[in-house]
């Protein structure tokens, strides 16, 4: 039990525990003191200087996010100091601010723009220079505009502290500083995995998603196209927030139908292939542990749905890729059935077929332009989209999302397991494959729910008994935490058999394709809790708990992919990976 | 191998004879010198400043005479700075005390032969303030650059070889860190510390005392010591010649310190632009290592302590104390906010007690001579001395120490020897880009941390610049805010922004583009890094022209309001006019103009076209008549 | 000049990973690594930062953010000799700022660059600590006080009847 601290803001007494900073307690009086660099589990540094308080005994003004509570501290958050205060610093910061609000990418939701509306700034206040950066759009996800940074570092301390990836750091000092790649490259030249942390967690539209929406309205208007979406399982747990409903709210039929208003295009369900990923997955564990050549692949078995993930193995070990599944993502797999099985099946080129993953991930961008994910000089997927560009271009539809009464998905790609919906959540594709790997092994194993494994703790273990042997497996989300995994599985301290990885923290819900709420929402609500939370429960209501049960796997199999691991499904559904610098 | 005070003792008796030929006065030094092997010591400063000047080769020379004329009883010494840098290179010869100044290669064979070997003193070759009018030569201690001065900080140098411990040990150097580690408790170096009142050197003058209290009260089995030696003021070098002329002092009292915080790891963090400090210093570590002096088990008392250099490497924001910390931990060197403070959570996360290295240079002086002697120095809130860096436009460039409370007009008129070519004085500025400028109204205050920050300015490190009427202030105003901005690390945006924005606005003043609202807004810049930003740096950085602006606002008016720089220093407000008295008219300017900005008839006055002149010089280089000026 | 290609020998880059291999155990050894590397090779190109973060098992990001945080740090190669010329306050009381356009001026660059023949770069520099002689300058670390702009230009070209 931690120790108790009384203090006053603005004279109101407020009890917090030891350790709690001044703007974490003025929560506790319902006074909300802005900041802009300040980003819960993410960054505290006390740099923009917007969130400075007045505390009594001290001289000049100090930042709230940084100073803990002390016993009987006197802090005034709203003096005309502090008002004055932070009105100039926001004008400064606006004077080297690219102010092209009207064709900003973060639209209203920007922060300093909401900042400079409740201060009444004056924007033209100081004389600037503008800034003449250079735009990076060197990668296929993201998009760095130095010109709208404001130098709080919320991306930097996300690349280098949560994810120990240091694509971008700070170069320069004073005036010229900025954020930027080693030697002002584009990030296409660093390790960078394309999570896209950084942008769910900048305030401004310094850092976006490098958009395909046209490409789409394209497709849609070529009366040649054939225009399939699928999307991923937690599109149906975010996208509501795009159209400002509360985090954790279910949209699963409106997203269909509002796509399905989007133009003449089929709406499928990528559980779907999650379903077939564990199939094929666990049939790959199986035969990792029970084979006896000498040349079989090496255990622990690491997952192989998430693409920041690989793409971080290919950069930083190499030593570990036979450890990878070789199963391709559930996108990549998606895109192969429908480039050949289902074009086969309704006689379309498979020139003529445009397929739109809707998913809630930038590095999936990257995937999708993955040589190995063609065939025949034609990409499996032809455009990856975010939840946030969905959102955008229902938005741009003109389509009243919130009344939509709802739809079911496309046949034949409709029906899925509770297990592939919960492929969206840290855990969810290790708990997957444990139900099915259980029911398979044991047969007669009728557990479905392995509660170890859930959860947003960046890293979970779990021992189970199957098969009459006790299974040692690892959970991590956050790259920073992979690397921790690995590291502990190459020095031998850990001996798991499979380990799942997702890039980032709390797994697909909490995306970089997500999107994006503001500070205070990340300081104040376990988003990561409340979106997981819709995919456990969609879970605990359908029928079907395991993936290898779902007809649709079953007829998949049996029409087309013949054998887990075989044949065809080992053509299309299995991949490889390339080792980079 | 362990050092014992019996060792110790022995080490000081062997040398002390020969250092004290330099601190008494002639009759008793030359009796003193009979005891010891030298008949004479000739002492070289090879501090930066004389170095500079080409002491070097002084030595060079100097050497070679005495090869080669066989002289075995005479002792070269290369010791740190005299004070007066503006005089190097500075030569001096003991027993006498001859002050010779301005020494050449060719002077010093001149000393050796005229004076050393047939004792004509070189008076032609002596500082000439040091010649009486009936011939007397007077000792350095009697003349007006030293008279006034009092050294506890730069007690040894210019008297001792900074890279000879044993000279050091002979003016009762480690005997302090012996009395600490063998006859005083953690607790009682604390209280002798408060009760000297000595207060930190590097700018913000807290106490030391206390700072040491509150590191040894934190929690932890890891500690450190940090020595502050990133002097980046412009113009500032007291702490260069600390280490350069009496390192063994920095390291003395950073021990001290390490036992009463319980650390034994200590680092130095010094500027790399300083080389001959760094070098000392890792002489002085090197040899207080050999003599057991650092390292394990000191005295045998079982305390450990061994000191690391770390070099710096060009950012004035490492001077601020968590910067340099955070320099030190390998990161860019960018402060922290505080709380959690150093001595809670300080270098590499673990308590940590920070000084500047004059604060250091006074602590050992402190235990032996105990808290009472030291607090009857200076003032009610300033004890002990302070060392400046005079310099600028002052006839005695060079570094001083003084009482606190002694006035600027003390220092300036009597120890600077005044302001040079009849000029007048304008004002002071202390406190580097920190601090302000004084004007001449305020030029009897006594120094101290509390009358310079009441006058707008503080103390700061010790730079000293002093500044005439050609000084135009609102460009010293720029030239400071120039400094800050490119300094500024760049992390917390009213420093980053403002401090750009400020040198802006104050561009634009001496360019002639501003108007008087530009006032307002410099003042409300001012006052919000004041008050806004994370770090001294930025909260300081507006000092400069917030002291100019209040004490010399009519030159800022007239900058704005007629386009004009008394003191000739704007450019862009000048414009070149010829003297049609004056000009012959022989068209050479004309000619030479680029632009063709000159018009006039041959043998009649020319004239300048303002509109088209871009201000290059030409004219006024080439006018064999003066008659070009500027106005 | 930025762009010249790197020049770095089998034995430079010997005795950096020695070094940072014998260094990079203690505490907060990046900043005495990357000096150490600038004093081998005279400069801080990428192919040097990337030897140090692969030897070191940092991110390469944070070393070209340390070694541009610090002004003592280059990323270009330095003329063959070396101007500095104070810009500390001391010496911009007396002039300096003269000094330093006038050998700009001569040598038609401007601080922080390098000449195209590769002679000569100018850089300023906060006090030396030579106050006593402001003005100053120094050339390859040779320090000239109490400079006046023309005497500076003739110190500048000596170095060319040298060359």
């Amino acid at each position: 039990m931690k120790k108790m601290i009384n203090l006053k803001i603005n004279n109101i007494p407020v009890t917090v525990p030891e350790g709690t900073t001044v703007l974490q307690a003025a929560k506790h009086a319902n006074i909300e003191i802005p900041s802009l660099c300040y980003l819960k589990d993410v960054n505290c540094i006390g740099a923009c200087r917007v969130c400075v308080v007045e505390i009594k005994g001290r001289r000049g003004l100090t930042a709230a996010c940084t100073y803990p509570v002390e016993e009987g501290l006197e802090v005034l958050t709203n003096t005309a100091m502090v008002r004055k205060s932070r009105k100039t610093t926001l004008e400064l910061i606006l004077s080297t601010h690219h102010k092209k609000c009207l064709s900003c990418v973060r639209g209203n939701h920007c922060e300093l723009q909401k900042l400079a509306y409740d201060y009444g700034i004056n924007e033209d206040h100081f004389k600037d220079d503008e800034p003449q950066y250079e735009i990076d759009d060197s990668t296929p996800y993201v998009v760095r505009d130095n010109n709208k940074c404001i130098q709080c570092l919320r991306c930097v301390s996300t690349c280098n502290n949560v994810q120990q990836i240091g694509a971008i750091g700070q170069i320069r000092r004073g005036f010229d500083v900025r954020v930027g790649s080693p030697f002002d490259k584009g990030l296409d030249t660093t390790s960078c995995v394309g999570c896209g942390q950084c942008i769910v967690s900048c305030p401004v539209g310094a850092l976006y998603e490098k958009s395909n929406i046209d490409d789409v309205w394209d497709a849609i208007a070529d009366p040649n196209k054939h225009v399939v979406f699928f999307t991923a399982p937690s599109i149906a747990a975010t996208l509501g927030e795009c159209f400002d409903m509360p985090p954790g709210t279910h949209v699963e039929d409106k997203m269909v139908q509002a796509i399905r208003m989007l133009g003449d295009v089929k709406v499928f369900n990528m559980n779907v292939t999650a379903d077939l990923t564990i199939v094929e997955e666990a049939n790959e564990l199986i035969n990792r542990i029970t084979s006896n050549k000498l040349d079989k692949p090496p255990l622990p078995m690491f997952t192989s749905c998430c693409p920041g993930w690989i793409k971080f193995m290919e950069h930083n070990y190499h030593d570990l890729l036979p450890n990878l599944s070789t199963c391709k993502s559930p996108q990549g797999m998606f895109g192969a059935l429908l480039k050949t099985y289902y074009c086969q099946k309704n006689h379309i080129d498979p020139k003529d077929l445009f397929v739109v993953s809707v998913i809630p991930c930038t590095a999936k961008k990257f995937e999708v332009e993955r040589p190995e994910l063609t065939m025949k000089g034609l990409p499996d997927v032809d455009v990856a989209l975010t939840t946030r560009e969905l959102g955008r271009m229902i938005m741009g539809a003109g389509i009243s999302f919130k009344d939509l009464a709802g739809e079911e998905f496309d046949n034949p790609f409709a029906i899925a397991s509770g297990a592939g919906k919960i492929f969206g959540a840290t855990g969810g594709v290790m708990e997957a494959a444990l139900r099915t790997a259980a029911n398979i092994l044991d047969g007669t194993n009728e557990k479905v729910d392995f509660m170890d494994v859930r959860g947003t703790t960046g890293i979970k273990e779990a021992t189970y008994r199957i098969a009459g042997k006790e299974v040692d497996v690892c959970v991590a989300s956050g790259l920073g935490n992979a690397r921790k995994v690995v590291e502990m599985i190459k020095s031998g301290e850990k001996n798991y058999l499979f380990v799942e990885i997702m890039a980032c923290p709390g797994g697909c819900i909490n995306g970089g394709g997500q999107p994006i709420q503001r500070d205070y929402v990340r300081n104040w609500v376990d988003l990561k809790s409340l979106r997981s939370a819709v995919l456990y429960d969609s879970d605990k209501e359908n029928e079907m708990r395991r993936s290898h049960e779902s007809p649709v796997v079953q007829m998949l199999y049996d029409e087309f992919l013949e054998k887990p691991g075989k044949g065809k499904a080992h053509a299309f559904l299995h991949t490889h990976y390339t080792p980079r610098d | 191998m362990t050092m014992t005070i019996d060792r110790l003792t022995e080490i000081k008796k062997k040398n002390e004879e020969l250092v004290m030929v330099r601190r008494l006065v002639a009759s008793k030094a030359e009796e003193m010198a009979k005891h010891t092997a030298y008949r004479k010591q000739i002492l070289v400063c090879g501090g930066t400043g004389c170095t500079s000047s080409g002491s070097h080769k002084v030595v060079d020379a100097l050497e070679n005479e005495i090869k080669e004329k066989g002289l075995k009883d005479v002792l070269i010494v290369k010791t740190g700075c005299f004070g007066l840098c503006a005089l190097g290179p500075v030569v001096i010869v003991y027993p006498e005390g001859c002050f010779y100044s301005q020494t050449t290669p060719e002077g010093a064979k001149r000393i050796i032969n005229e004076h050393i070997i047939n004792g004509m003193i070189c008076k032609d070759l002596l500082y000439p303030e040091t010649v009486h009018a009936d011939g007397e030569i007077l000792p350095l201690s009697k003349t007006n650059f030293y008279a006034k001065q009092m050294r506890i900080a730069l007690k040894n140098c210019g008297v001792i070889d900074p890279e000879n411990i044993e000279e050091y040990i002979a003016l009762d150097g480690y005997k302090a860190l012996h009395k600490v580690l063998t006859e005083m408790t953690q607790d009682q170096v604390i209280d002798v510390m408060l009760a000297s009142g000595l207060r930190g050197r590097g700018g913000a003058g807290f106490p030391t005392g206390r700072k040491w209290a509150f590191c040894k009260s934190s929690k932890g089995d890891i500690k450190y010591v940090c020595c502050n030696a990133d002097e980046g003021d412009p113009g500032a070098f007291m702490d260069r010649s600390i280490l350069e002329g009496d390192p063994h002092a920095v390291i003395e009292a950073m021990a001290i310190a390490g036992y009463t915080i319980g650390a034994s790891q200590g680092y130095v963090y010094v500027r790399a632009e300083y080389p001959i400090a760094v070098e000392r210093l890792k002489i002085a570590i090197g040899q207080a290592r050999e003599y057991g002096l650092l390292g394990k088990d000191i005295f045998g008392t079982g305390f450990n302590f061994d000191i690391e250099i770390r070099l710096g490497a060009g950012a004035f924001v490492c001077g601020e104390e968590t910067a340099l910390m955070t320099s030190i931990e390998g990161k860019r060197g960018e402060p922290r906010p505080r709380p959690p403070f150093p001595a809670v959570k300080g270098l590499f996360g673990k308590p940590t007690v920070l000084n500047n290295v004059e604060t250091y240079a006074n602590v050992a002086q402190i235990i032996l001579k105990g808290a009472d002697w030291y607090s009857s120095i200076g003032t009610e809130t300033s004890k002990g001395t302070k060392v400046f860096a005079l310099g600028g436009k002052i006839t005695n460039v060079g570094l001083v120490e003084v009482p606190m409370g002694t006035t600027l007009r003390e220092i300036i008129e009597e120890i600077g020897g005044g302001i040079p070519n009849g000029k007048k004085f304008k004002a002071a500025q202390t406190g580097g880009p920190s601090g302000g400028c004084i004007p001449s109204v305020h030029i009897d205050t006594p120094i101290d941390y509390e009358s310079l920050a009441q006058i707008g300015s503080m103390m700061g490190s010790g730079g000293l610049i002093i500044m005439d009427e050609d000084t135009c202030m609102v460009d010293i105003a720029k030239f400071y805010l120039e400094f800050t901005c490119e300094e500024s690390c760049g992390k917390c945006s009213p420093c980053r922004i403002g401090t750009k924005r400020l040198l802006h606005l104050l561009d634009d003043i001496t360019k002639g583009h501003s108007t008087m609202e530009d006032l307002d807004k410099i003042d409300e810049l001012a006052a919000h890094m004041k008050v806004s930003c994370l770090c001294a740096l930025g909260q300081t950085a507006s000092n400069p022209v917030v002291s100019t602006l209040k004490y010399f606002r009519e030159e800022y008016v007239d900058h704005i309001k007629n386009k004009r720089c008394a003191a000739k220093k704007c450019k862009d407000l000048l414009h070149y006019v010829i003297d049609p008295d004056k000009c012959k008219g022989c068209t050479l300017c004309s000619r030479n103009c680029p632009v063709g900005a000159i018009s006039g008839k041959v043998k009649e006055p020319h004239y300048i076209d303002k509109s088209v002149c871009i201000k290059c010089g030409l004219c006024k280089q080439n006018c064999k008549f003066e008659a070009v000026y500027l106005d | 000049m930025a762009n010249m290609a790197f020049r770095g020998t089998p034995k430079q880059e010997r005795e950096l990973r020695r070094f940072i291999r014998k260094h990079k155990e203690q505490p907060g050894a990046l900043m005495p690594v990357l000096q150490e590397a600038q004093g081998i090779y005279g400069y801080l190109p990428k192919e040097v930062q990337q030897i140090i973060a692969d030897e070191m098992g940092i991110p390469l990001s944070q070393v070209f953010g340390v070694a541009t945080f610090y002004s003592q740090f280059t990323l270009t190669p330095k003329g063959e000799h070396t101007i500095s010329v104070c810009l500390g306050t001391a010496c911009y009381v007396k002039g300096a700022d003269k000094i330093l356009a006038a050998i700009e001026d001569r040598l038609g660059i401007k601080a922080g660059e390098c000449t195209p023949d590769g002679l000569f770069s100018i850089d300023s520099c906060r006090c030396l600590g030579a106050c006593g002689l402001a003005p100053v300058m120094t050339v390859d670390g040779e320090v000239y006080g109490k400079c006046t702009p023309e005497s500076a230009v003739k110190i500048v070209e000596s170095y060319y009847e040298e060359v």
